[in-house]
């Protein structure tokens, strides 16, 4: 048998022919998978390159959010800060210098706005630390002088939590990329904070170990940064949240203090975890420099199947029915609504998987070490819900080409709605009885404010839902021709309010960030925020005198929000 | 016109999306544990026969389609899914893994097929992926001595048997018109295949497989080419990266080409 390589003539000759030639076989121009895949946690690395262009025209935050004042009481940045900072970090590459420096304006832009492209500050310096030593010597120093700061991984979020918003220096931890150990008995990594996921988990594919996180953006976004927003992902429902599976951490405090807590026990009960604090703190309590995380065995086998369905009660029907055949082998269970499905098609010119229309669609994946036995699970569990008339049609991916197909259907919709114009994203976090309610309340009440249509005079094009329906936890995207201050406000406080009602979480796996720091008390009580509040104060004890230097203006978590008392 | 008997040749390969490695022994590539599926040219053939019928685009119509695979047990789970694309019914013919046919040898047991089945227009991939020798379909239309065309991209139907196909060659395409009974190879441009749909993956359980040996076409599997030695393409020599502007031109120097 010849090696595969001598059909790639074949193909490659066709490609040169037409655009689609090539893709053919694949069946779908499909969105490229790095970039597609759960853009709602992060950002597309192709969006981010071209990122420098667009950014002249995004506004800066400090004029989106004219309530945001500069705290008078930071210093300035001069000169010899700049030059302190070049020599600890010695190397040229190591810092964008747009103090002393006119012509770095274009080189800092990246660093200034997401990729969204709704957030962007007024950074004059980037700092990109090598060890952890650096990174010490610097925050001591910003302490010391009274500089903001505000530490920067792939800048892949989407709530404005990773860029600045006044002159903060960005630290940015992308040389920090290193991977420094791995245990092939044990399953433990050990890496640098600025290694980038996919680099992670290439890695451990080459072991026949996987990263226990995937999301969209893992060709850009970095694994300090999935942690300090505990990012939730396609495969939290197979692998759990990153508070299991973090065994040890390295971070650095605003005042230049190392915390060494790199463990790589499973087990360690002496005294309080306190690494946990940091994951999900978006950086307020310090820098994670360092990660140890349990990896878990690769799968060999994986099978993706994809429904439609004619009602919510229904989808949840099949979800039930996924837990009891599918068991351990389930890996995710992703909810589409009709219309987000819709949008992609209208977007990608895909022909869609299934013949008929269908409200909502599921997509389910399993991942198991034996594919026959796998396969006979999920053919089970396919004539059984087909049977029982839980879902109305369906599909089982036949080969691998397929499967990514089937996964552009999900991982595609964030991109596609950002071909369409601005989307309204909210990443919330709701009993399951009730997911979907919430994009059914919302689409009357917009629709009963005239601002829903087909036609151009209307605003919102769209209100989808979809999200991992396995963690409970729904992206509700409201799709919009242009912008109009009407559609905030009647998103506005309405959808918070809502899951307020229903002990959700206005915060499912996103952060709160510039974008949600106002709303912290809809899903947090005052009690709650008070322990925040003493948990900053006792890592960041600058702040007891109203200053805080990790974060120091209120926008990029609830702890900063409630230090600063702005809301 | 008389009605169409389609007979769809299939092959099970690795699959196309996966990274074949060589085996130790260098004597081919790598297949244990590896996921194997339908040879996207066959996906091709069995989409465009179920699409000649569902658009009822044959004067005559379509009688049957039969798929037929020679391969080891598991080429059965690419019978099943060519049947619920839509495939009547199914032939496989067992073959030990390890022991592959040639392409002659495989035109050989086609021919035979297509005459037990009373097949009038066979229409198989250009080429499997695995061997891409892009063969069979000529020998088999030589061996049969019916019409051939080759590479299709487009497939009409007129009267009295007539075919017209359309090819892509270089600089434009070409149109061929034959009669039935005829070969058709298909090439990626012919159609988009199908997603096979659940009620249709039930259904394509309970229709016929045929199971059958070589011996019941007369076929053994002599072997004329040995391959020698299968390796892989060196591997590429990446490059370095440089952390800044004095990093670059030291590298420059040391490599001399400043």
């Amino acid at each position: 048998m010849a090696s595969r390589c001598t059909r790639a003539p074949a193909l490659a000759r066709l490609a040169t022919r037409g655009p689609t030639a090539a893709t053919r076989l694949g069946r779908v121009q499909p969105l490229p998978r790095s970039h597609a895949r759960c853009l709602s946690t992060t950002r597309s690395g192709w969006l981010h390159q071209t990122a420098p262009r667009q950014a002249a025209q995004v506004k800066f935050s400090s004029e989106t959010y004219p309530e945001l004042k500069r705290d008078s009481r930071y210093s300035q940045l001069r000169q010899e800060h700049v030059a302190y900072f070049k020599g600890v970090l010695g190397s040229e590459s190591a810092i964008i210098d747009g103090v002393t420096n006119d012509n770095a304006a274009d080189d800092i832009e990246p660093f200034n706005a997401d990729w969204m492209r709704k957030y962007r500050g007024h950074c004059k310096l980037v700092l990109k630390p090598g060890s952890t030593a650096e990174v010490s010597s610097i925050l001591s120093y910003c302490n010391k002088h009274g500089l903001a700061v505000v530490p920067q991984g792939g800048n892949t979020g989407l709530v404005g939590g990773s860029v600045p918003v006044f002159d903060e220096i960005v630290i940015n931890m992308s040389r920090m990329s290193q991977i420094i150990e791995f245990d092939q008995v044990s399953g433990t990594l050990v890496a640098e904070a600025g290694c980038i996921l996919e680099v992670a988990d290439q890695f451990l594919a080459s072991k026949g170990y996987i990263f226990p996180l995937d999301l969209g953006a893992k060709g850009s976004c970095q694994i300090g940064g999935n942690l300090s927003t505990n990012a939730g992902g396609l495969r939290l429902l197979r692998y759990g949240s990153l508070h299991g599976t973090v065994l040890g951490i390295e971070a650095v405090l605003p005042d230049g203090t190392v915390v060494d807590d790199l463990g790589k026990l499973r087990k360690n009960n002496t005294g309080y975890d306190l690494k946990q604090l940091f994951i999900g703190a978006e950086g307020t309590l310090g820098i994670i420099t360092k990660v140890s995380i349990q990896c878990p065995q690769r799968p060999k086998a994986q099978n993706v199947a994809f429904f439609g369905i004619e009602s919510y009660e229904k989808a949840q029907q099949a979800f039930r029915e996924a837990k009891g055949h599918l068991s351990e082998i389930l890996s995710a269970f992703e909810l589409m609504d009709g219309g987000s499905q819709e949008l992609v098609r209208s977007v990608t010119k895909n022909k869609k998987p299934l013949e008929g229309d269908y409200p909502f669609y599921c997509l389910v994946e399993t991942s198991g070490s034996n594919a026959e036995h796998d396969s006979e699970k999920l053919s089970a569990f396919l004539e059984d819900v087909m049977e029982k008339g839980i879902v109305a049609d369906g599909t089982l991916a036949e080969n691998e080409t397929q499967i990514k197909a089937l996964w552009a259907w999900r991982e595609g919709i964030t991109e596609s709605l950002g071909h369409l114009g601005g989307t309204y994203k909210y990443d919330v976090s709701i009993p399951l009885a009730e997911m979907y309610q919430l994009v059914e309340d919302t689409r009357a009440r917009v629709d009963a404010a005239g601002l829903l249509g087909e036609t151009d005079e209307h605003p919102v094009r769209a209100v989808v839902g979809y999200g991992h329906m396995g963690d409970s936890n729904l992206h509700l995207n409201i799709s919009t021709r242009r912008f109009d201050k009407r559609v905030e406000q009647c998103l506005e406080p309405f959808v918070y309010e809502w899951i307020q009602e229903r002990q959700g979480s206005i915060s499912a796996e996103h952060g709160l960030g510039l974008q949600k720091k106002k709303y912290i008390h809809y899903s947090r009580s005052e009690t709650m925020v008070q322990l925040m509040r003493s948990v900053k104060s006792s890592f960041d004890p600058v702040s007891g005198h109203q200053l805080s230097l990790l974060h120091r203006y209120p926008y990029t978590s609830c702890a900063e929000v409630m230090i600063t008392g702005i809301h | 016109m008389s009605a169409l008997r389609i007979l769809v040749p299939v092959k099970r390969v690795i699959d196309y999306a996966v990274k074949p490695r060589v085996n130790k022994a260098q004597t081919g590539v790598e297949t244990a544990g590896v996921k194997h599926s339908m040879n996207p040219f066959d996906e091709l053939s069995v989409e465009e026969s179920v699409r000649i019928r569902e658009k009822k685009s044959a004067p005559g119509g379509v009688e049957d389609i039969t798929v037929i695979s020679a391969g080891p047990t598991k080429a059965q789970d690419i019978l099943r899914t060519a049947m619920a694309m839509g495939a009547d019914r199914a032939i496989h013919v067992e073959v030990k893994e390890g022991e592959d046919l040639e392409p002659l040898s495989v035109a050989k047991l086609l021919k035979v097929a297509a005459e037990q089945h009373k097949s009038n227009l066979v229409i198989l991939g250009k080429q499997s992926i695995d061997d891409d020798a892009n063969q069979t379909g000529q020998m088999l239309a030589g061996l049969l001595g019916w019409p051939q065309a080759t590479q299709a991209s487009k497939v009409e139907f007129g009267e009295n048997d007539s075919v017209s196909v359309t090819r892509e060659v270089d600089g434009g395409s070409e149109t061929l018109r034959a009669k039935l009974p005829m070969v058709i190879t298909t090439d990626l441009r012919l159609n988009e295949p199908r997603y096979a749909s659940l009620p249709n993956i039930m259904k394509a359980k309970k229709k016929p497989m045929e199971k059958k040996t070589l011996a019941d076409f007369g076929i053994t599997a002599e072997r004329r080419l040995k391959v020698v030695k299968v390796t892989e393409p060196p591997v590429r020599q990446g490059g370095g990266k440089v952390e800044d502007v004095d990093g670059l031109v030291s590298k420059l120097k040391e490599l001399g080409a400043i």
